[in-house]
């Protein structure tokens, strides 16, 4: 019941209270939002729609643990949009410049992207831990930076190959494709799709199983708590922020080894920051962040349908930037209304034994 | 932004005795030293100008371009001061900046420039009281806020300009055309100082060309924004609310006790934040340049305003500084390309080497060395190649950013409290 409360209210009320904004915005602006809505939910199973929303929530998952693992730590990594860019691009050079038999050829491209990825995170993570600079602004910096550095190794003095009007890094071969599962005429789902459920599973094993996700999450909890049970903090910072950097080199992975097999300057950006909104959305919960990458997907590609009904399809914007606003809000609330729940309770408790004196009700709630 | 890790705000006895472990060892008043600076910058880059031949360095129309992508920057970064001095740190002010393109783009098209210019504030104010209500109200982590506001700012601007600005601009992504602020030229003092630049003659012209472009082509808007540095240090730092506002962001759980209203100082603070942003956002619209709104307009540039901020130790003179820093790389590599941003190159090169020789009269060997090698890589770098690829230039700003934290972060202090979420009587 408190699991019910505590964990899936927020994120429902969230929901709920973003629907509600956006109806109003949208009868403000002459729209109707019922037809609206379930033009949304018919899209669903039109053409390839489902299937785009399991590839896209595939990439968008990979990104939101990627952030949720540094959340764990209050380490703010903003800059999964820059690593996995860089990431992308490497290993896609690297991919186009090799040629191994098939399977190997795909792993190696995975590996490079990641260790890329962990490369690129590495700059902050050094800059935070020797010189104490603030990894917000470091890797808000980087992630622009990153942009400069795609478009320089993409460019035709570098690594770049013209193909029609479109600029791009040289084709992978087909030993380094991963087939995808064929559901016929509604789409084709990434192969890849299975290494985000593997990194999801790798990411619960390693927070919940084990000593170094303990110290993480105790470093989250309390860095001074933490730092006096004997854990590292400047190498646990260096350490969460190359794995999250790692993890960032794969967001692309699926749609690069799956569908698109070159990176192109036009190669879609701000995964970086979806991951963030998902991330937060799933509590960096490996299942909740599995919900809310599905959720995003099902906003982005569902909106497609709207336009049809008279609606413009940017409302969806405004609905996740609400639903992300609103969720930390109601985890907050719901977070504050337990305290005072256990604090009541353990009051009660208290004066049910006389009220002993010794024993404020404030100590033994504080821990909740 | 707490750019160094303090423990000042969980540990208020450790106060005093940090303080007197470092006396005050200010030699010079803050005007002294800013001058000091201006001197140095000016000598260096007309140096430069005259050894590497290039006098785009510290001609009028780079100071002109200069301030012109300095001003969002700087207002940006005013906005940052007054939210993290408040002890709210402000990422969102780039979300802030949007909403203040969009109102300054929609006021401006119907009703004029200074209508643009209260639409892009308020617009801002809007998106500050959200970030208060979540951050304040709320307790939800300001980072986490900050970054649910940029979200909400491209999403909600991105629907507005479908629904308002596609029937008239026939382009979901950008608005019509929108009337700009008038621009005054100092007319005598104009002329003369281009015939000293025409003169090129070492030193003076390069004076000369630097104070015309301050001078040539100067909005209101850009006057507003100048101005607003000497008023929020006023504010803030010689009015007995802007001691108030600063000490919420010191120590709120004492403020509190002296019955200080921290969270109204908070609102406000954070609420004149984002108007400050948005007026940021309308320097992009209302001054000559673009056209009018257009999707990812701002580019960044509140996180760079927030970094000015920082390069400036949360204070107004300095942060002025680093927006003229910022400012000045971007109009470099604007208005003259990858040669020129090589020749600041040199420039660096040069600043080294004056750096290396006062850390020797200072008998600092560690950081002269250091210093040595860095100048000597840059010059290596400075004869090796013949231009920056244009790619990599446009991110001058970022990357001096970095070296600048790198270097500066140990001597910054932030706000004792910046970042800290507090809530009303749960003080200890």
């Amino acid at each position: 019941m408190n699991v019910v409360r505590g964990k899936l209210l927020p994120p429902v009320l969230a929901i709920v209270f973003a629907a509600l904004l956006c109806s109003i915005a949208l009868l403000v602006s002459g729209g109707n939002p019922a037809s609206a809505l379930t033009a949304m939910v018919a899209q669903v199973g039109e053409g390839t729609t489902a299937v785009d929303i399991v590839n896209s929530a595939s990439v968008y998952y990979l990104a939101g643990l990627a952030v949720a693992i540094g959340f764990q730590m209050n380490l703010f990594n903003i800059g999964v949009e820059g690593q996995y860019r860089v990431g992308a691009v490497v290993a896609a050079i690297v991919g186009g410049a090799i040629s191994l038999p098939a399977g190997l050829h795909a792993a190696v491209i995975i590996v490079v992207a990641a260790l890329a990825g962990a490369a690129y995170a590495a700059i902050p993570a050094i800059l935070k831990v020797t010189r104490g600079v603030n990894e917000v602004i470091a890797t808000i910096m980087l992630n622009a930076i990153a942009a400069g550095v795609v478009a320089f190794l993409i460019s035709q003095d570098a690594f770049g190959v013209l193909r029609g009007n479109n600029i791009g890094t040289a084709e992978i071969a087909e030993t380094g494709w991963v087939p995808g599962i064929s559901f016929g005429s509604n789409g084709t789902v990434f192969g890849l799709v299975l290494l985000a459920a593997a990194v999801g599973v790798g990411y619960w094993v390693m927070m919940n199983r084990s000593r170094f996700g303990f110290e993480l999450r105790a470093s989250g909890e309390s860095a001074t708590a933490a730092s006096a049970g004997g854990v590292n903090a400047k190498r646990m910072v260096l350490v969460a922020m190359l794995l999250s950097g790692a993890m960032a080199g794969l967001v692309t992975m699926p749609e690069l080894l799956g569908r698109d097999h070159t990176y192109l300057i036009t190669s879609p950006t701000g995964y970086g920051f979806t991951g963030i909104a998902v991330a937060l959305l799933g509590r960096n919960h490996p299942g909740g962040v599995a919900l809310g990458a599905l959720l995003w997907a099902f906003l982005d590609k569902s909106a497609l349908a709207l336009d049809n009904v008279g609606v413009p399809k940017e409302i969806v914007t405004i609905m996740q930037g609400t639903i992300v606003l609103s969720v930390v809000v109601a985890y907050e609330i719901v977070r504050r209304l337990e305290l005072a729940a256990e604090q009541r309770r353990v009051g009660r408790q208290n004066s049910g034994n006389g009220g002993a004196p010794g024993q404020p009700a404030g100590a033994s709630a504080g821990g909740v | 932004m707490a750019a160094t890790t303090t423990s000042g705000g969980e540990n208020p006895s450790a106060a005093p005795m940090t303080r007197t472990l470092t006396p005050p060892r200010r030699r010079l008043p803050g005007w002294a030293t800013g001058m000091l600076w201006v001197a140095v910058a000016v000598t260096v880059l007309s140096t430069t100008a005259y050894l590497t031949n290039i006098p785009q360095l510290t001609s009028s129309s780079t100071t002109q371009t200069a301030v012109r992508l300095a001003l969002p920057i700087l207002l940006a970064g005013l906005g940052g001061l007054w939210a993290e001095r408040a002890g709210v740190v402000n990422i969102g002010l780039e979300g802030m900046m949007i909403f203040g393109t969009w109102g300054a783009a929609w006021g401006g098209y119907y009703w004029g420039p200074w209508v643009g210019l209260l639409a892009a504030a308020v617009f801002g104010a809007l998106g500050g009281l959200i970030h208060a209500l979540a951050t304040v109200t709320f307790g939800v982590n300001h980072i986490v806020s900050g970054v649910a506001m940029n979200l909400l700012g491209a999403g909600v601007t991105k629907y507005l300009s479908t629904l308002i600005f596609q029937p008239l601009s026939h382009n979901p992504r950008e608005s019509p055309p929108v009337p700009k602020f008038e621009t005054y030229s100092a007319a005598g003092l104009s002329d003369w100082l281009a015939q000293l630049e025409a003169t090129q003659r070492v030193g003076i012209a390069d004076v000369a060309g630097i104070l015309r472009g301050l001078v040539t082509g100067v909005s209101p808007l850009t006057m507003l924004g100048i101005l607003l540095v000497p008023v929020t240090y006023l504010v803030l730092w010689r009015t007995r609310f802007g001691l108030r506002l600063r000490s919420c962001g010191e120590n709120p759980v004492a403020t509190e006790s002296l019955g200080v209203n921290v969270y109204l100082h908070k609102y406000l603070a954070v609420v004149a934040s984002g108007a400050l942003a948005g007026i940021g956002g309308a320097t992009l619209v209302l001054n000559p340049g673009q056209a009018g709104f257009l999707e990812n307009q701002t580019n960044g540039r509140g996180y760079i305003g927030l970094a000015a901020m920082i390069f400036g130790n949360w204070r107004p003179g300095g942060l002025l500084g680093g927006a003229a820093l910022f400012g000045y790389s971007d109009g470099l590599q604007l208005s003259s390309g990858g040669q020129t941003v090589l020749a600041l190159v040199y420039g660096v090169v040069l600043l080294l080497g004056v750096l290396v020789l006062v850390q020797l009269f200072r008998r600092r060997w560690l950081a002269a060395g250091v210093s040595l090698v860095a100048a000597a890589l840059l010059y290596t770098l400075y004869w090796t190649v013949d231009e920056l690829p244009s790619e990599l230039t446009t991110y001058l700003p970022h990357f001096l950013t970095l070296v600048v934290l790198a270097v500066a972060s140990q001597r910054l202090r932030p706000p004792a409290a910046d970042g800290v979420v507090y809530r009303r009587g749960e003080g200890d």
